[in-house]
């Protein structure tokens, strides 16, 4: 999708509107882009930058520090496994081993059906039933590599 | 009509609990059974959850950890009734675990319906509001000062003072900063309270905000945290229809209005002056101190930045008074840790009990060992940048001067337990690596250090230059600890520190070429 379209322009200039007098904006206003678009094309950030009286650098920059958004499509699903201690306690390390060789990616990938794609998380908040592993916004706790199967393929 | 509560929070959910409630309302259709599934929040016992609770003679019962195919089980066996069932567990008083805590902050949680704004004044809530609508600025913050109560968030900076300069710091506007953005491994005790006792946040929120004399707010929340969103979105507007938030609160002639800022995934802003930033909708960078947040925060404005539970504790302290809730405690650390059992756990959740229980105590009794079942070797405790303790050090009383003294900390109260088979190599390296993956980049020593610290491990690992990678190793790490703007790389090597110091065998590695040990 790219920024010329219509449906992202309006998406686009919808959120900058909305958020263009609101302090500290620029957040909410990237989470919202991003919720409708699936990303932030990467051609939105000059409109963004005019509409919020920023650089298109400053924009960029906001883009890029944060490890949510992402400027390139991803897929239907994001699988989000946990990779902190509390997880590693029970054996995640070997999870995240079997949750790329099943899925065929590393973290950062997406599998070539477009349907997900493979992001570490650094805490999920479930560490007194872990390894947990995050399923678009569904957590799942006490995943072992059999459960994450049954998961997986129970979509 | 039968009450039945089944929780809705993360964990729960996480276990199961919303196959349970649909099972529970299929078996009711049914059979043809008038019940109401009233979704509360977990009592932090996450070992039990799903945990189905209902209502007989005026009491509850609880029932768990319930499976939902074991549903219709019990429905045979003659629930929702108080029937004889392997999963009943009596009372919440009768669990042992649960009754041997001292629950200040969380003695609503999964006793209420969280959305239920009557159930938590039934329960205390705004009682420390309608004291603190009485008093005078000043006599909250002296209220907060001699309770003792230190932020937990980590730092236990005294929360009075904090509160005094942001009081007497003359502004034409000043906030309140909630920081939701608990990103430390092991930690879920604000998530719990965001969704099982909202209420409590928003009030310790607005007690703040009348004591210093702010009249907007904002909780900054961590992304990973979804069902929290949305239950404090609703909170937040039966609050304002209830107008105890708003214009005019309680006639009291304040305004205060809170505002959710949804992070984007960093672990730096939890930080206060990167959250400042991210909330300013920039990159998380940290900023230098001083100007400290509480005479230059948000918007340049005078900002009280309080950790959740900081907040929550402060209606505590306004509802029953600062002697009371000094009474609890060991040392200067007054009042309740909200410890939270993590890893490799047997009875794993959120534990509150007052400061100076000892580590042992935690994870051998309450926690009932590992889940493994194998021997505990190590027990990490205050996030990813707080240290490992061997077993030598698990005696040490809980409390902040106790922890500090070990070359420890309490940090948020994370406890993340480790059996016999961790690699404590492999868990110094993954304090480098997780620096550098989350360091915001302003300090060399964070930014780089941590990317030559996973190399410098990799090295010993490989038996490369042993000795002379271990020095170095050591100067990073004081270079780490000295040169670092915030705790992000100035605590980075305590983790590492602490896995060679007290596990010296694991960094012995024979393999490799034979080279210098």
């Amino acid at each position: 999708m790219r920024s010329s379209d219509e449906g992202t322009g309006t998406v686009v200039s919808g959120a900058v509107r909305k958020y263009a007098n609101v302090p500290g904006g620029l957040l909410p206003l990237l989470h919202e882009i991003q919720a409708e678009l699936g990303f932030i094309p990467a051609d939105c950030v000059k409109v963004i930058a005019s509409g919020m009286g920023l650089s298109r650098a400053e924009v960029h920059g906001v883009i890029s520090f944060y490890h949510d958004f992402h400027d390139q499509p991803k897929g239907q699903t994001t699988i989000h496994v946990c990779r902190a201690e509390a997880c590693q306690a029970m054996g995640s390390r070997s999870l995240e081993a079997h949750v790329k060789a099943r899925l065929g990616i590393e973290y950062g990938g997406t599998t070539t059906d477009g349907r997900y794609s493979l992001e570490p998380v650094y805490c999920l908040g479930n560490c007194a039933c872990s390894p947990s592993v995050r399923i678009g916004d569904d957590v799942y706790a006490r995943v072992d590599a059999d459960r994450f199967d049954e998961l997986l393929d129970s979509i | 009509m039968v009450k039945i509560f089944i929780p809705a929070d993360t964990t729960s959910c996480a276990l199961g609990a919303d196959a349970v409630a649909k099972e529970v309302t299929l078996q009711a259709q049914n059979r043809g059974l008038d019940i109401t599934i009233i979704r509360n929040g977990s009592r932090g016992a996450f070992w039990l959850e799903p945990l189905v609770e209902i209502e007989a003679d005026g009491n509850r019962y609880c029932y768990g950890p319930v499976n939902p195919s074991e549903v219709a089980g019990l429905f045979d066996a003659g629930f929702p009734g108080l029937c004889e069932h392997a999963l009943l567990l009596g009372q919440a008083a009768d669990i042992d675990w649960l009754a041997r805590q001292d629950r200040l902050t969380f003695g609503r949680a999964g006793l209420i319906d969280p959305l239920s704004l009557d159930d938590y004044k039934q329960n205390g809530g705004y009682e420390g509001l309608n004291n603190a609508l009485d008093m005078s600025p000043a006599e909250i913050v002296g209220a907060v000062t001699d309770s003792g109560l230190r932020g937990r968030g980590g730092a236990a900076f005294p929360t009075g003072i904090k509160w005094r300069t942001v009081l007497n710091t003359p502004a034409d506007q000043k906030y309140v900063a909630a920081n939701a953005d608990e990103g430390d491994s092991g930690t879920f005790a604000d998530r719990l309270l965001m969704e099982a006792d909202p209420y409590q946040l928003i009030e310790g929120m607005t007690i703040c905000a009348m004591a210093v004399g702010a009249t907007e707010g904002y909780i900054y929340l961590r992304s990973e945290y979804p069902k929290a969103l949305q239950v404090l979105n609703q909170v937040i507007a039966t609050a304002e229809d209830a107008n105890l938030l708003g214009k005019n609160i309680c006639g009291s002639g304040r305004d205060f209005h809170i505002h959710i800022r949804v992070g984007a995934g960093a672990y730096i802003c939890g930080e206060e002056t990167s959250m400042l930033e991210s909330l300013e909708g920039k990159r998380g960078l940290v900023r230098f101190k001083p100007p400290l947040p509480a005479i230059e925060g948000l918007f340049g404005k005078p900002t009280v930045v309080n950790n959740v539970l900081t907040l929550a504790a402060v209606t505590t302290v306004l509802a029953k008074g600062a002697a009371y809730y000094k009474d609890y405690g060991s040392g200067r650390s007054r009042g309740t840790l909200s410890v939270q059992l993590a890893g490799n756990i047997r009875r794993g959740g959120l534990i509150e009990v007052p400061f100076g229980a000892s580590l042992r105590e935690l994870v051998e009794e309450f926690g009932g060992g590992t889940a493994s079942g194998r021997p505990v070797r190590a027990i990490q405790v205050g996030g990813p940048l707080g240290a490992y303790l061997p077993e030598s050090q698990w005696d040490t009383p809980m409390d902040y001067e106790a922890f500090t003294e070990v070359g420890a900390m309490l940090g948020h109260g994370g406890v993340v337990v480790f059996d016999d088979s961790v690699d404590m190599l492999a868990q110094a390296r993954f304090a480098m690596e997780f620096c550098a993956v989350e360091s915001c980049g302003k300090c060399t020593p964070c930014r780089i250090g941590s990317v030559r610290g996973v190399e410098l491990i990799d090295k010993i690992a490989k038996n490369e230059n042993k000795s002379a990678s271990f020095e170095l190793l050591e100067e990073l790490c004081e270079t780490l600890d000295q040169g670092s703007l915030c705790a992000m790389g100035g605590l980075t090597p305590m983790p590492v520190r602490s896995a060679i110091r007290h596990f010296p065998q694991d960094f012995e590695v024979s393999s490799g070429s034979g080279v210098e040990r």
